[in-house]
């Protein structure tokens, strides 16, 4: 903003410099990514219990931020693979995942996700990083709502260390050097 | 009527299509031919009142002549008298549907099919019910291992073989202790 050249008057607010942090770009938009993760919950079998447990009153998920469950995964960007992972159903969770917009990130929950879990057969994949990528495991058949509380955490710490301006915006970064 | 009269009045209708009557604690089993097990079954339909089909099902006996057996299980809200009835299927012979009898027969047949590659003549929507289309193999057939065989059809699906872990994880009844009866793995019968 340009204050009128021939003007007395002071544009400025001597109160502003209380309200002004200094940060890194990166450290900024870490922090409002991992604050409000929009899961999409991958419900396959008795793990998808426990998570919704894990959003219920009593564990609480929107402690962390990630309350909202998404049904559409155009508005989500953490797919929590909660279940048995059959090779029909891979088909359609891969077709999900490759629908739902960058940055996007992904918590394998139970036994089953992380590795086919006792299902040693020729229906079931064998854990569902063999399709996505997956950034959290989380152990347990099914794991309690604390180990999927702690999960989203570790992926919180795991967002915090991401370069998520410098290393995903780079054309911009090239325009605006330019 | 209980099921017992009912087992006697098919065999007096069906006369020699009727291969074998058992009865095994209060379970009534016929065992028929190919051929006459659609009419038998809609006779049971309509003239015995068995409105339920609880289940369809089938068995492998690789190695037998004829391979396989479809398995019917019957009920009749009006009696509650359940009914069984058998018949032996040869390989790549076709089971005349009998969704258009009991409806709920349609996806039971689509299993049979997915699982045991046995065809239904009339059946209105013969896919695969749990496999993808295009799956090669029937899985429940005796040859076909458990930890599964790769296949692989590029856009639409792909299976690779299981880890299997020292063999899969079978019980011992009675065994002396839990830990002969439960271990970690168990190796395979050679």
């Amino acid at each position: 903003m340009v204050a009128p050249a021939d003007s007395t008057v002071a544009a400025y607010d001597s109160k502003v410099e209380g309200n002004i942090i200094f940060t890194k770009m990166d450290a900024a938009i870490n922090w409002m990514r991992k604050n409000s993760m929009w899961p999409m919950p991958m419900g396959l079998a008795c793990c998808a219990i426990e998570m919704m447990a894990a959003a219920c009153s009593r564990y609480d998920l929107s402690r962390f931020g990630a309350e909202v469950m998404r049904f559409s995964p155009r508005q989500a960007d953490v797919m929590i693979v909660a279940g048995t992972v059959t090779y029909k159903m891979a088909l359609a969770v891969k077709r999900i995942w490759d629908q739902m917009p960058e940055p996007k990130w992904c918590i394998a929950m139970g036994a089953c996700a992380s590795s086919g879990g006792m299902y040693r057969s020729y229906a079931v994949l064998q854990g569902i990083d063999q399709l996505i990528p997956v950034d959290v495991y989380i152990s347990g058949c099914p794991p309690r709502p604390e180990a999927l509380l702690e999960g989203l955490m570790r992926l919180q710490h795991k967002i915090e260390t991401e370069h998520s301006f410098v290393e995903q915006k780079k054309e911009l970064i090239a325009e605006l050097t330019a | 009527m209980n099921a017992a009269q009912m087992v006697e009045a098919l065999k007096q209708k069906f006369g020699d299509a009727v291969l074998e009557t058992k009865e095994f604690r209060g379970e009534h089993t016929l065992v028929v031919k190919l051929a006459s097990a659609k009419p038998l079954l809609c006779y049971c339909h309509d003239e015995l009142n068995f409105d339920y089909l609880i289940d369809v099902s089938s068995l492998d006996y690789m190695g037998k002549e004829p391979r396989f057996e479809m398995v019917y299980e019957l009920y009749g809200y009006g009696h509650l008298q359940y009914l069984r009835v058998r018949t032996q299927v040869a390989e790549d012979v076709e089971v005349p549907t009998v969704s258009d009898i009991w409806p709920t027969a349609n996806w039971h047949e689509r299993e049979v099919y997915d699982m045991m590659g046995i065809k239904f003549s009339g059946h209105p929507d013969m896919r695969r019910i749990l496999m993808w289309e295009g799956y090669p193999f029937f899985p429940l057939r005796k040859d076909f291992p458990l930890e599964g065989k790769p296949s692989d059809l590029p856009e639409v699906g792909f299976t690779r073989v299981a880890p299997m872990a020292d063999g899969p994880f079978v019980t011992t009844a009675g065994a002396e202790d839990t830990q002969t009866r439960e271990p970690r793995s168990r190796r395979p019968v050679e």
